[in-house]
């Protein structure tokens, strides 16, 4: 492998460092502000697959307390008692 | 507890507002060179700069010790390898021959000083292509060095 050597490596260096840009004065602000509505988004999304999950699990709970899957169905091939 | 949100809200606030006129300067000279924008006129690299600072300030809470300026640059930079497609013809800045590949390998590794693994992981690259890249787009920038000042000449674009 050729590696570039150390002056050209410098040169390159040079080239890139140019003097800093002036940044625009509002640019700090922008960014602050759309941070901000990011982070909202991202609250509300999390607030709504909490609540998603919340519904799901009373929606689970009343079904299974009221459809009572676990109760046999009474048995109804037991002979009646007759002749006593 | 509200009362302990706003007081977090106002600190982060405050604390991205000297990030900001500490680092915006040189993370905006990386922008400059990503989108191969000249400086005067770059409406791509702020929008690009102003999107990565707003992750970061989304992100300003859970950095814990991290370099806020890492995580920006980071930001910074996947937005653009994501977007890479936008760039592929500079307009003017001092990479706009380079392939937005080549300038992100130069940048990195010779503006801010990444290590080449580090590059190489960021790209998804095997370190040694990352090597290749550099040789390859160091070449390039230095054949066309002497652009002497204020003569402008037709160039044939080499690729």
């Amino acid at each position: 492998m050729i590696s570039i050597n150390a002056r050209k490596e410098q040169a390159v260096r040079d080239l890139l460092d140019g003097p800093p840009p002036t940044v625009p004065p509002q640019l700090a602000r922008l960014a602050a502000d759309r941070g901000r509505r990011l982070l909202r988004r991202r609250l509300l999304l999390r607030g709504g697959v909490w609540l998603l999950l919340v519904a799901a699990l009373v929606a689970l709970t009343v079904w299974a307390v009221v459809s009572g899957t676990w109760v046999d169905d009474p048995a109804e091939t037991t002979p009646d008692f007759e002749g006593w | 507890m509200r009362q302990r949100r706003s007081a977090q809200k106002r600190r982060r606030a405050l604390e991205f507002e000297a990030f900001c006129a500490g680092a915006a300067g040189r993370l905006l000279h990386v922008a400059h060179l990503l989108t191969a924008e000249p400086p005067d006129d770059a409406p791509q690299a702020e929008r690009l700069l102003v999107r990565s600072l707003a992750r970061t300030y989304a992100g300003w809470d859970r950095l814990r010790g991290e370099d806020p300026y890492e995580a920006a640059r980071q930001h910074l930079v996947s937005r653009f390898a994501q977007t890479a497609w936008r760039y592929r013809r500079g307009s003017g800045g001092l990479l706009d021959r380079l392939s937005p590949q080549e300038r992100l390998v130069l940048v990195l590794r010779m503006s801010e000083g990444v290590a080449e693994e580090q590059t190489a992981a960021v790209l998804g690259l095997p370190p040694e292509r990352v090597h290749q890249i550099l040789l390859r787009a160091s070449a390039a920038v230095l054949s066309r060095r002497p652009p002497a000042a204020g003569r402008t000449r037709p160039e044939v674009a080499t690729r």
